[in-house]
């Protein structure tokens, strides 16, 4: 946790911490604090008063079909994110880590997308989907597809997953192909002595090996696909075709900025809250397994 | 690979030259419709180079487009570039600082400043969008460079990254430095800065990715059109209603909202992927 | 130059007790080695000496001037560290002015005992690279180098030795020494390896558990071990040690072997005691010599100038070890005829490990 060799001082300790407890206690515990008190009251039309509701606001939530909809839209909307990029980024990586040449090209070209931002991938995907003028829209047409997200929600939906998993890959893909390279040669050296072909060696020396850096890349992906994915459905479909592509983070958003309605919205942030801690939680807890290898 | 196989050599290249392609073919797209007028979009995007490349760019740069709010982006590219130097910045800064104090002294409040550290993890902004907005609305940092960097900049991952390079500093190096006649500060400065440089420099990197392509924050906290950064202000190019979306320029705006941080990225390709893995240890 | 005292020294963490009072003075210009098995203390010892560590208890002087509350670097010491401790980002010649500019030292008397300490020390021609860039026993000659352009008024060594393979550690050993009695400058060393305690001692402070056993010259300690831990952490291979009975000045081994003990202090006959007797002490009997025992050898182990016999005494059931010269025509299975000679016999009280004989 700290040195057993300190420096002694009876104030320079706190100084050094003020600039960042000054702004974690002002911009995060503090609005978090407020969140979680808004989410038990109920303002009049003109938010001059407010009346303490104990749980109504969740009550209500919680028996919204709405909000239904917009947890398995999430839902549907994150396991998308997480499958499609770990998918590509696994086959990525281990073709990557198995050529000899060309290796570092490969790494350069296939990693620089993650410094996109999910609202311009999310710009980028709209007009290669743009009903009207989107190249792949077009081509999709001329083969017989129509495709317009604008009106099928269940295409709108897959855009969005693709927009969104598209920057993604970057990442998994680095963190595969470094748990990759850390695999000792000797080991698929002597499977393949075995007599093991590739895909054999794959599926029953590598992946196994790849199976803490996967089950780390599932929660960060889902943390991704939850909460930084706002500008990518905020660009491509704000939500829609009607509420379609609406996921926690955007109705959020929607709700309270938009719809001004602060206990719903302020409860729905409590749920959010519970999701991270969760998430958090895992993660910490998987990594101090790590620690123990 | 451990044997010679070419058909499977042949296929391995085969796959990663597709997921290049699926790489680059939206990057491709987008450098070709920045190049033509908008009038030629609107039946479809010709696969080659038009000629309104130069043009476009500094249209979009100076004037910004015709849509309503869309302004010019040659500002957002500052606004832009300050908010992500001053988070990279101002994260680094605060971390290493909170890092020194934890792990270097012994004080009451320690581990009540580590878990509020710990907290900030669980708290994006996302889950806490109105009440942070109203922070930022009382503390009057609304349309501001302030209001848009320092409620980001509280940072506990790099704190944790901090920490854990200091554990690694061999006790020894402490106190050789005292008994040299160093105390705390000079120590800070002396060795640690100058040991952490390449920590911090990985670190820079993906904060400073992190800081430019920001987009709730700043589309909460910025009502100005002088304010805006460029990736949440594209959006408003493309938001036209029923008007035709002048799209050459929208693509010529995404293309200059992701040259830096790509430019980063690709420059310093070691760091980045340093500090990637070692930021999520 | 300065001697260093202290008195009734006692350090603990909480509950824990780890250091039991110590009392020791280091006189100006001597050499003082402090040895002892990991976790004897020793360190602490010498961290306390330094400032690193608070005092629990007692006191510490260095140049008659109580050093208890004072910081490490007013008390003017030089430290060298285990692992050498160099900052990794500064050349050798920053390293030894780092300590030299923090006591805003003029630039140019830096500069001239920066190039005294490295012309001594053979480092002229590597000031200006990383530590990085050095050998272990480089390295090493730059921590020594960063105590002496200080000219403390003590330095103090924490095992400075023990990273370095078996060959530099034999060089840089005489190579310190060498340079202490030059430079006269008091010293408090810690080392757990007992060649290095015996070879550069002025004097040697044996420690265990917190305690100082024995302190004295190498050859006090070696020849009169107070305790059955010193005379065990002394000398290699080990003291053998047998349980004895004291009978009439004779001592009584295994099942009615007896051997002369001239030298049982009064009033001690009848009591059990444990022997030891080094494995150098053990002589053959020469053809037609008197044997005290019969010796019947297991194993040999011939390192050439010297040759290890292992085995047991006749009817005592516990192991021995003989230091032969040369290489003695000895086989597994031989019986080799014995002589202790009577001032080789220590006698220790098996409760207490107090040596009984004078």
């Amino acid at each position: 946790m700290h040195k057993n060799v300190t420096f002694k001082n009876p104030w320079l300790p706190y100084l050094l911490v003020l600039p960042q407890m000054a702004v974690t206690i002002v911009f995060f515990i503090w609005p978090a604090a407020q969140a979680l008190k808004q989410s038990f009251l109920v303002e009049d039309a003109f938010g001059l008063s407010s009346e303490f509701v104990w749980f109504d606001n969740f009550v209500a939530l919680f028996t919204d079909p709405a909000y239904y909809e917009v947890m398995i839209n999430t839902a549907l909307f994150s396991i998308g994110v997480t499958v499609v990029t770990m998918v590509v980024a696994m086959l990525l990586a281990v073709m990557a880590d198995g050529v000899l040449r060309g290796k570092r090209t490969y790494q350069l070209l296939l990693t620089w997308p993650y410094a996109v931002a999910p609202a311009v991938a999310g710009v980028l995907w709209l007009f290669l989907f743009n009903p009207s003028n989107g190249v792949l829209a077009l081509a999709l047409r001329t083969i017989g597809y129509n495709w317009n997200h604008y009106l099928n929600g269940e295409q709108a939906m897959a855009l969005v997953i693709t927009a969104a998993a598209w920057p993604r890959i970057a990442y998994n893909f680095i963190f595969f192909l470094a748990a990759l390279q850390s695999i000792p040669r000797s080991l698929i050296e002597a499977a393949a002595i075995d007599g093991a072909g590739p895909a054999r060696r794959f599926f029953s020396v590598m992946f196994p090996l790849l199976s803490p850096t996967t089950f780390f890349l599932v929660v960060v992906n889902l943390v991704y696909a939850f909460f930084e994915t706002f500008g990518v459905i905020h660009t491509v479909t704000q939500g829609g075709p009607g509420t379609a592509t609406e996921i926690l983070v955007y109705k959020v958003f929607k709700d309270g900025f938009i719809g001004l309605d602060l206990g719903s919205s302020a409860a729905q942030s409590v749920v959010l809250m519970v999701i991270v801690i969760g998430l958090t939680a895992i993660q910490f807890k998987y990594i101090e397994r790590k620690v123990q290898y | 690979m451990v044997e010679r196989r070419p058909l499977w050599t042949f296929f391995t290249h085969a796959v990663l030259l597709l997921g290049l392609v699926v790489t680059i073919f939206p990057i491709y797209v987008a450098l070709v419709a920045s190049s033509h007028d908008t009038t030629t979009l609107i039946a479809g995007v010709p696969m080659t180079f038009g000629t309104h490349f130069f043009d476009n760019y500094a249209r979009v740069i100076l004037e910004g487009t015709a849509a309503p709010g869309a302004a010019p982006v040659g500002p957002m590219l500052i606004n832009s570039a300050v908010m992500a130097l001053g988070i990279a910045v101002g994260k680094i800064v605060i971390s290493i600082l909170s890092a020194f104090a934890v792990v270097y002294f012994r004080f009451p409040l320690r581990m009540v400043c580590f878990w509020l550290i710990f907290a900030t993890l669980m708290l994006p902004v996302e889950v806490r969008i109105l009440p942070t907005y109203e922070v930022i609305a009382d503390l009057s940092m609304l349309n501001t460079h302030v209001g848009l960097i320092v409620p980001l900049i509280a940072s506990a991952t790099a704190t944790f990254l901090f920490r854990q390079f200091f554990m690694t500093v061999p006790n020894e190096l402490v106190e050789a430095a005292r008994i040299d006649g160093a105390g705390p500060l000079r120590f800070f400065k002396d060795v640690l800065l100058p040991l952490s440089r390449t920590n911090m420099a990985a670190l820079f990197v993906i904060l400073f990715l992190y800081g430019w392509n920001q987009y709730l924050w700043p589309l909460l906290v910025t009502t100005d059109e002088s304010m805006y950064t460029i990736v949440m202000g594209i959006k408003r190019m493309i938001a036209v209603g029923d008007d035709v979306v002048e799209w050459n320029l929208a693509m010529a705006a995404a293309i200059l909202a992701m040259l830096p941080p790509v430019a980063v990225v690709v420059i310093m390709q070691r760091l980045f992927v340093k500090g990637l893995v070692e930021v999520e240890k | 130059m300065a001697s260093i005292t202290l008195s009734n020294v006692r350090k603990s963490y909480g509950t824990t007790h780890v250091i039991h009072g110590i009392d020791l003075t280091v006189h100006d210009g001597e050499f003082v080695v402090i040895v002892g098995p990991s976790g004897c203390g020793k360190s602490t010892l010498l961290r306390l000496v330094a400032g690193l560590e608070e005092i629990t208890e007692g006191t510490v002087e260095i140049g008659g001037r109580v050093v208890n509350h004072l910081e490490p670097k007013d008390r003017d010491i030089a430290m060298v560290f285990q692992n050498y401790a160099l900052y990794p980002h500064m050349s050798v010649r920053q390293n030894m002015a780092y300590g030299l500019k923090m006591r805003k030292m003029s630039k140019a008397d830096i500069e001239k005992r920066v190039n005294w300490a490295a012309g001594v020390l053979q480092l002229s021609d590597l000031l200006d690279r990383r530590p990085g860039q050095l050998s272990g026993g480089q390295r090493q000659r730059v921590a020594m180098g960063r105590a002496m352009v200080r000219s403390p008024a003590a330095f103090l060594f924490d095992e400075p030795l023990s990273n370095l393979d078996a060959k530099l550690r034999v060089q840089m050993r005489l190579e310190i020494k060498r340079l202490q009695q030059e430079l006269r400058t008091t010293s408090l060393y810690v080392t757990h390896d007992q060649v290095e305690a015996m070879t550069m001692a002025d004097r040697l402070v044996v420690m265990n558990a917190g305690v100082a056993e024995q302190v004295g010259t190498p050859m006090e300690i070696y020849e009169r071990p107070r305790t059955v831990f010193v005379a065990g952490f002394i000398g290699s291979p080990n003291m053998n040690f047998l349980p004895a009975r004291l009978r009439g000045g004779m001592l009584e081994l295994g099942q009615g072997l007896l051997v002369e003990c001239p030298n049982a202090p009064a009033g001690t006959d009848g009591r059990d005691v444990t022997l030891g007797i080094r494995p150098e002490h053990l002589v053959v009997a020469k053809q037609g010599e008197p044997a005290d025992i019969q010796f019947v050898v297991h194993m040999v182990e011939p390192l050439g100038a010297e040759t290890l016999v292992h085995g047991r005494f006749n009817s005592v059931e516990t192991n021995v070890a003989l230091r032969l010269h040369g290489t003695p025509n000895v086989w597994r299975d031989a019986h080799l005829p014995l002589r202790l000679p009577p001032d080789a016999l220590h006698l220790f009280d098996p409760a207490s490990g107090v040596r009984l004989t004078e």
